[in-house]
């Protein structure tokens, strides 16, 4: 659905994203994660066609974003939750759907039925007569987030959905993010948290001006270093911590009850090296698998650099 | 262009102005001086006795006072367009609307209407109560009814060109401003060379017969129709993003 191709973006000195190649499915939800300056406004507002690429190539469906008249027919067909949600401030929630409900050209019963519909969903119909100005951040960005939606885009750009928001704001944001995704709708979400986007994507690209990484949350935390089981025990004694070294494993931290062991599959491996243990006089009490968590991959890829 | 989507633009800003007194203030207060006060001042310089204006002189007066149609019609807009557009840039609203299947043009052509309809209908409000009031005052002295005639048809042709004028120029403006107050002020630099002018035919450099008016007139047509294309070239998406600060 979404296609790049060495996207590069420069202004002036300042290479803002470098050759960037992705591709997202359609209905795939996909985590666009970097640090601030990272690129990833900049690579949305590309791909939304408002501004220019330097170079390289975007397709989003079958149009082409440097395509001058494609350009209106990828706008209409994607919705774009910016960075600043950018609402009238003096106009009421319903007047501010109503506003961009009517350049999608949606007939008045439809339009007012969709916005029925999105403000009773985000439960903002009670206060749909009430001036944006007045809502709390939260509801501001639920309303942005309904004003993206007001044309049932298939495919759309989440730029930092939660940034500025509480714990439960996020919360109520990102539960509402999961429930788009039933409807088989492509998001492009761009975040700094790692714990959304591992909470809500399909697959992630971690970007540095140019892309790190990308793949599943799970593919990304594994491609590093492997994977670590835990193991605890009801003490541990130096047999034990040999044997699971005769076997070839490195050992991470080793401590009076427990063992952690790097390892590649733990699915296959780990009864081997629990029968190992066991002959070596230890009592497993449990088994675990420990991180490393897309925070620490993020951070190590993000510092790497 | 399309205009269902200008019309959408130039009515949620409509909306807006509602709910900003201050914004009606600016935009009737000057119609309202030149239209009722002006006139008033007519009636008062009558009634002074031994130095009361003659029939001679009303014409002239009158002339030079409806000459303030259209130095209002380049001040008036400024209050609205600036707020319009400098507004939107406050408040970040202008990218979600850019993220819409609309074209600048279309953006910039309801911008253009909603700073231009308020003033201009204003103007010609006053213009109405101007012409009736003096009828009124003045018909006693002159024995005929002044207005209407060509002098004022020619000030009201080219006031809709030197608001023109003024938007665009206010356009300009705000792309490099960050804050109203001052986008008005350099936008109110505009009226400078009206008052010019004005002063000029007053001291009697020229006169502004109507011939003059016309010509007036048609140099506004021309610079206003030249100040799109500038406005325009500031008005492009890109642009708006990137550089307007
Ligand atoms: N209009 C502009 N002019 C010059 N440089 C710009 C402009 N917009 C962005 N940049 C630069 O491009 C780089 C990427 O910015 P961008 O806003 O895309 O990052 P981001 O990943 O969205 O960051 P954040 O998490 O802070 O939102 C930054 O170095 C920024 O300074
Ligand atoms: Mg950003």
């Amino acid at each position: 659905m979404i296609d790049t191709e060495n996207l590069t973006k420069n202004f002036g000195n300042v290479r803002a994203v470098d050759s960037v190649t992705l591709h997202v499915d359609g209905g795939e939800v996909f985590g666009f994660l970097g640090p601030n300056g990272a690129g990833k406004t900049t690579t949305v507002r590309m791909l939304a066609c408002l501004v220019g690429k330097s170079s390289g190539s975007a397709r989003i469906g079958e149009y082409e974003i440097a395509n001058k008249e494609d350009q209106p027919k990828i706008r209409r067909m994607i919705g774009l939750l910016t960075e600043n949600v950018g609402l009238y401030e003096e106009l009421s929630a319903y007047d501010n759907l109503d506003f961009y409900g009517r350049f999608y050209k949606l007939a008045e019963q439809k339009r007012r039925e969709r916005i029925e519909y999105l403000l009773k969903l985000l439960e903002l119909w009670d206060k749909r007569d009430v001036a944006a100005g007045t809502f709390s951040k939260g509801m501001k960005q639920k309303l942005a987030i309904a004003r993206a939606l007001i044309h049932d885009p298939e495919v759309l750009f989440l730029d930092e959905p939660t940034a500025n928001l509480d714990p439960e704001a996020s919360k109520t944001v990102r539960d509402f993010i999961v429930e788009l995704k039933k409807e088989k709708r492509t998001i492009f979400l761009n975040t700094h948290l790692l714990d959304e986007a591992e909470r809500v994507c399909d697959r992630v690209a971690i970007l540095k001006t140019r892309l790190i990484s990308i793949g599943s949350p799970q593919e990304l935390r594994h491609s590093l270093s492997g994977r670590r089981v835990k193991v605890q025990l009801q003490h541990v004694d130096d047999s034990m911590v040999a044997a699971v070294k005769k076997m070839g494993y490195q050992l991470g931290e080793v401590t009076a009850n427990s063992i952690v062991v790097s390892l590649k599959d733990p699915e296959n491996e780990n009864p081997a090296i629990l029968r190992s243990i066991q002959s070596a006089g230890g009592r497993v009490v449990f088994v675990t698998e420990v991180g490393p968590s897309l925070e620490d991959v993020y951070l190590k890829l993000v510092r790497g650099e | 262009m399309d205009l269902q989507n200008a019309w959408n633009v130039a009515r949620k800003d409509f909306k807006i102005y509602r709910r900003k007194p201050s914004v009606i203030y600016a935009t009737v207060a000057m119609p309202l001086i030149v239209g009722v006060v002006f006139p008033l001042i007519v009636d008062y310089s009558m009634s002074r006795g031994a130095k009361s204006l003659t029939a001679a002189a009303a014409p002239g007066l009158m002339d030079s006072f409806s000459i303030w149609f259209i130095i209002a019609a380049a001040i008036i807009p400024t209050a609205i367009a600036s707020y319009s557009l400098v507004g939107e840039k406050i408040q970040r609203s202008l990218e979600p609307m850019l993220a819409t299947p609309m074209s600048d043009g279309d953006i910039l052509l309801g911008k253009t209407l909603s700073a231009l309809l308020l003033p201009l209908g204003a103007l010609y409000t006053g213009s109405v109560s101007f012409m009736v009031l003096l009828d009124t005052f003045t018909h006693g002295l002159l024995g005929y009814n002044y207005y209407p005639n060509w002098h004022i048809a020619a000030i009201l042709f080219a006031a809709p060109f030197a608001a023109l004028l003024s938007v665009e120029v206010n356009v300009i403006i705000s792309a490099r401003m960050t804050d109203v107050r001052s986008a008005q002020q350099s936008g109110a630099l505009l009226m400078l060379p009206f008052v010019g002018v004005f002063l000029a035919s007053e001291l009697g450099f020229f006169e502004l017969n109507d011939t003059n008016l016309v010509i007036l007139a048609g140099v506004l047509a021309a610079v206003s129709v030249a100040m799109f294309f500038v406005a325009k070239a500031a008005f492009q998406r890109e642009e708006i993003l990137t550089r307007w600060k």
